[in-house]
């Protein structure tokens, strides 16, 4: 009871102290609450921060070494790629180098080779030298041959005029045109008188005809009339265009060899002919060509005098013995006289030559 | 007795119609004359003795009107349409060769005037007579009847169509072979008057064989067949590479270089003529002529003659440089140059000056060697003068502003271009300079001589518009200079100097 007393009494103390235990307790309650709360959260907070810190830490070696995997995996495939490129810049100028040497010598060697230009160029200019001296020499002498030309037309137009004029020409008493005496050298001309030779008198005569004889009358036509040129045209030559008749049946009657008639086939100086054969064979068998004179006249070896009359100043005029017609030489056109000509009979012309079998032997 | 006397009749006739007919045939040889001739009717007189008895009638008259004919187309159509032609066609296949050489003379006179006239000829078919005469033996006959295929064939393409279809190009060929000149020349003359219209018809005349026969007759002396050969020769080889390579297969060269030196100045002309027909088509024909020499020699023949004959020859080198620069400097190497630039200045006339400026052009063209090589011989002055001369005509003007241009455009050859800044119209005076802004920025002599020529002075001195092509060359030129050299040249300098001395205050102490 002792206790419960000194309780009761207390207890209004207790009531006080409590309040007042209280309150003043309130009073620090709050500034050690605070307190409290203040340490505990710093004491948290350093808790929190070394854990933190230490999470740091280990994150940041976490970090580092995957930072520093993956830079080397980055570092390696950099390295990798640098070495590819400084491998494929090397192999590209190394192409490059052979490029450039290869595009060089393909360009000068084919496309454009300088010094083959030149040497074409210095060709040409030589070759062109060459052509203006041939062409130089050439003029030189065609103007060589012309003048030659002129020069031998002069001399010939010189000489015909002395011929012509050699009459001029001075004798021993008279000094001729061109020898005048108060000259110191005859003219030139008078030497030129002296060589002449004077002109003949042309007689009026018929231009002579060569004699062609009639066997070889084919090789006398004109050469002109055949056409011959050097290469011979192919032998499957096609026919000329236009109306052409067939090139042999035109040359066959053309060219058809000539039938004279006998008339004119056989020789005019037959006659003549004949009586040199007659000749011929009397001397031949003749042992002396001398005349066999007959024994009456063999001492009668004087030379005969021919008559006044028949004879003139150089020797015995044939007139009477050889020839009996008056001759008068000058006024004949040709230099011969008539022949005697006896021609053939017209009949044997014909024979085999006509169309009728009249006569023939069957 | 009366038989004698009416014989006598016939006689003094016969007399009375040669007298007339020769006189007539005297008459007709002088121009003079046939104006009265016509007048007095002579064509219907003559046209009945054509057909008389005696032989020598007929021909005398066939001879005389044909003098007539050929004197103008007005009587040749006045027997055109007298129908003498069908006669004389009919009387040409069966009479001797003076007549047949007459007839023929007749159609020549009538043929050589017009196209129509021609036409005329043809279909009167004398064609096929004419070509028959051309077999006879008689190398007269011949030579008449090739002169009167070779006149009509001159005309046009179907006319000598009408020859070719004839028949005559084979018996031509053989004409040439013949050995009279005479002939030789006729039948020359027809060939290259057929094969002149056009490439088919030059291919039948090579395809009978021409060419070797006329190639070997240009070694012959005479004169006037070498002419009418050469331009036979060139009429086959203008018209296409393969006739061009036909007739050069014929081995003409180095042979045709002998005529280029020749006295008479149509063989010069038509020698000339062949070889730049031959040079024109392909760059390998040109390098052909160039390695035989051809250039040297054209060179030459050009120095020795003038006027129209040298035409031919500059065209030549025009073409030969225009194929490639190896060719134009072959050309160069030649001397061909001087003697272009000679032709330029002292022939008179203009079609002649324009095709040997169209020459220089084309071998200037090329690269700047080659446009230095034209610069260097002070042509460039003359083209300008002709370009801006008012007397030039407009071909000259336009071709001789065309080479200017190409040479222009690769010139690096500085003093050569320096007058131009002086005196050349605008459109010029950009590519010249355009010219100085491509070479001065790497040459410091070819710098201090524009400077000290005076030229920079000049180009300050040109007004453009500010964003033209000009401007932008001269800001590049000027961009080679220190500014205070430019500011120094540009025009008014001299002023503002004098101004800033005007408004200058000397400070007072």
């Amino acid at each position: 009871m002792a206790t419960l007393a000194r309780l009761q009494a207390r207890s209004k103390f207790v009531a006080q102290q409590y309040y007042f235990r209280n309150s003043v307790v309130d009073i620090f309650r709050k500034k050690e609450y605070d307190a409290a709360v203040k340490i505990q959260s710093w004491f948290r907070g350093c808790q929190v921060r070394a854990y933190i810190r230490n999470l740091h830490r280990v994150t940041t070696i976490i970090q580092k070494w995957w930072r520093s995997y993956s830079g080397r995996q980055k570092y390696q495939l950099i390295v990798k790629f640098a070495s590819c490129a400084m491998k494929m810049n090397l192999y590209n100028a190394m192409a490059v180098r052979i490029q450039r040497r290869w595009r060089g010598y393909r360009i000068r060697k084919y496309c454009f080779n300088y010094f083959y230009l030149k040497e074409y160029l210095k060709a040409v200019s030589e070759t062109n030298d060459a052509i203006r001296e041939a062409l130089e020499e050439f003029a030189e002498m065609k103007e060589r041959e012309e003048k030659k030309a002129d020069l031998e037309r002069e001399e010939k137009k010189r000489d015909y005029q002395a011929r012509k004029m050699h009459y001029l020409l001075s004798t021993k008493q008279i000094p001729g045109i061109y020898n005048s005496p108060f000259r110191k050298d005859p003219d030139p001309w008078e030497l030129r008188l002296q060589k002449a030779k004077p002109l003949t008198y042309q007689r009026s005569k018929v231009k002579q005809k060569r004699c062609i004889s009639l066997s070889n009358w084919l090789a006398c036509t004109s050469a002109r009339s055949f056409p011959r040129s050097e290469i011979l045209p192919p032998i499957d030559r096609k026919q000329c265009q236009g109306p052409f008749r067939d090139i042999t049946e035109v040359l066959e009657q053309r060219y058809k060899p000539l039938e004279p008639t006998l008339r004119v086939a056989d020789p005019t100086s037959e006659l003549k002919a004949a009586r040199e054969e007659v000749r011929r064979q009397a001397w031949m068998r003749n042992v002396n060509d001398n005349m066999f004179l007959p024994f009456s006249s063999y001492h009668k070896n004087k030379k005969y005098i021919p008559l006044m009359h028949s004879s003139s100043k150089y020797g015995p005029n044939s007139y009477g013995s050889q020839h009996f017609r008056d001759e008068n030489p000058k006024k004949w056109i040709c230099d011969k006289d008539f022949q005697t000509v006896l021609p053939s009979f017209d009949l044997f012309s014909k024979y085999g030559k006509l169309y009728s079998k009249a006569g023939q032997i069957i | 007795m009366s038989q004698r006397q009416v014989l006598q009749v016939f006689e003094q006739y016969q007399k009375a119609r040669t007298q007339f007919v020769q006189m007539v045939a005297e008459l007709a040889t002088r121009p003079q004359n046939i104006e009265t001739l016509q007048n007095a009717g002579v064509m219907s007189l003559l046209r009945p003795l054509l057909l008389d008895v005696v032989p020598t009638i007929q021909q005398t008259a066939a001879l005389a009107l044909g003098r007539l004919a050929n004197y103008n187309d007005e009587l040749a159509e006045a027997v055109v349409k007298g129908d003498i032609l069908p006669q004389l066609v009919y009387s040409l296949a069966e009479q001797n060769r003076f007549y047949k050489k007459a007839a023929a003379f007749v159609l020549r006179a009538v043929g050589k005037h017009s196209p129509q006239l021609a036409q005329a000829i043809v279909d009167c078919g004398a064609l096929d007579t004419l070509v028959i005469c051309l077999e006879d033996f008689d190398p007269g006959v011949k030579e008449a009847a090739a002169w009167a295929l070779g006149y009509i064939a001159r005309h046009n393409a179907e006319l000598s169509q009408a020859v070719v279809d004839a028949g005559a190009v084979p018996l031509l060929v053989l004409c040439i072979q013949e050995p009279e000149i005479a002939l030789k020349r006729i039948a020359a003359s027809a060939l290259s008057d057929i094969s002149k219209h056009s490439p088919e018809l030059a291919q039948t005349v090579v395809d009978a064989g021409a060419i070797a026969h006329l190639a070997q007759m240009i070694l012959n002396p005479d004169s006037k067949l070498k002419n009418q050969v050469l331009s036979a020769l060139s009429q086959i080889a203008k018209h296409s590479v393969d006739l061009a390579e036909m007739v050069v297969e014929a081995e003409i060269f180095p042979v045709v270089l002998t005529c280029l030196k020749d006295k008479d100045e149509y063989v010069k002309k038509n020698a000339s003529t062949l070889i730049r027909e031959i040079a024109k088509h392909t760059p390998e024909l040109s390098q052909l002529i160039v390695n035989a020499g051809g250039v040297a020699a054209v060179i030459d023949c050009i120095g020795s003659c003038k006027g129209n004959i040298r035409l031919p020859g500059i065209m030549m080198l025009g073409y030969v440089a225009a194929h490639s620069e190896n060719l134009a400097m072959a050309v160069i190497i030649s001397k061909g140059v001087p003697q272009l630039s000679v032709c330029l200045s002292e022939e008179p006339e203009d079609h002649i000056k324009a095709a040997a400026a169209w020459a220089l052009g084309q071998i200037g063209r090329h690269t700047p060697e080659h446009a230095r090589a034209v610069a260097v011989t002070n042509t460039l002055p003359v083209l300008l003068s002709l370009y801006m001369s008012t007397e030039s005509s407009e071909d000259l003007q336009v071709k001789s502003k065309k080479a200017i241009k190409n040479i222009l455009q690769k010139c690096t050859y500085l003093p050569a271009l320096e007058p131009f800044l002086y005196d050349a119209p605008p459109n010029i005076l950009k590519h010249v300079v355009g010219q100085f802004s491509k070479v001065l920025p790497h040459d410091s002599k070819a710098r201090r001589l524009f400077v000290t020529s005076g030229g920079l002075k000049k180009v300050q001195e040109i007004k453009a518009e500010p964003g033209s092509l000009l401007q932008e060359y001269i800001n590049s030129i000027n961009n080679c200079y220190p500014e205070e050299i430019v500011r120094y040249y540009s025009p008014g300098y001299s002023d503002t100097l004098l101004q800033r001395v005007d408004s200058y205050q000397p400070l007072t102490h």
